[in-house]
């Protein structure tokens, strides 16, 4: 059986969720099994760009409101610079012919890597699966424990 | 040294080097030869380990004006 590693996206900040891609990739490339599992925060890397019309509360449409809608929206966990700090670390990326994360994200589900979004924490924020990007797997911590029970490389980010 | 696929990564970031690399190993048969180019500065450590993980063999590295040379033989 291949090797696997297992990732936990806890956080939604541009920068965690580029070194935890980045991370998976490089695993991918390993021929592990790979396994990323999207809870809190991280959810909101997985978002459609658009807004998706969707049946909830005014509570779940307020956090909806509030939160990144997507990979292209998102923060920096340091030096954000109210929204400043993202387009110059995109500039200084492109610079030197790094992936951005939508490209990263977009390698990793060629190569495999499966993406599970927390079913839980889905409903906390009020996120429905039609507002999240195709191809993703939706479970909670047991199905993750499964995985990282056999996991080599075990990261929580 | 019979040469069966050059992959070249120069001016490529990690992690694409490696990736590059797996997809065109994934396409050899065993006892074939790949040559990767890269100028990622972190690419030795990393095919060493890389190659060293999945059980191939680095047949050797070489460096010429900033671009590095890896020689992997598909086990």
């Amino acid at each position: 059986m291949a090797d696997q590693s297992t990732i936990v996206l806890f956080s939604g900040d541009l920068d965690k969720a580029i070194a935890a891609f980045i991370i998976a990739n490089g695993a991918a490339a390993y021929d592990h099994e790979v396994t990323i599992f999207f809870t809190f925060w991280g959810l909101n890397v997985l978002r459609k760009d658009e807004a998706v019309k969707t049946d909830k509360g005014l509570l779940e449409k307020a956090f909806g409101w509030m939160m990144p809608r997507g990979a292209k929206k998102l923060g920096l966990s340091k030096m954000n610079f109210g929204g400043l700090g993202p387009q110059m670390i995109k500039q200084v990326m492109k610079k030197h012919n790094a992936l951005s994360l939508p490209q990263l994200i977009e390698l990793a589900q060629e190569q495999g890597v499966k993406l599970v979004a927390c079913t839980m924490t889905m409903d906390l924020l009020g996120l429905k699966q039609e507002e999240l990007i195709d191809g993703l797997e939706y479970a909670g911590v047991a199905a993750y424990l499964g995985d990282a029970s056999n996991g080599k490389v075990n990261l929580f980010i | 040294m019979k040469i069966d696929v050059v992959v070249d990564t120069k001016g490529m970031a990690c992690p694409m080097p490696i990736v590059k690399a797996k997809k065109a190993l994934d396409g050899l048969a065993s006892g074939q030869v790949m040559e990767v180019l890269s100028t990622d500065k972190g690419s030795v450590n990393d095919f060493r380990a890389w190659v060293k993980q999945t059980n191939h063999e680095l047949l050797g590295h070489e460096e010429d004006n900033g671009v590095y040379k890896f020689y992997v033989k598909k086990i």
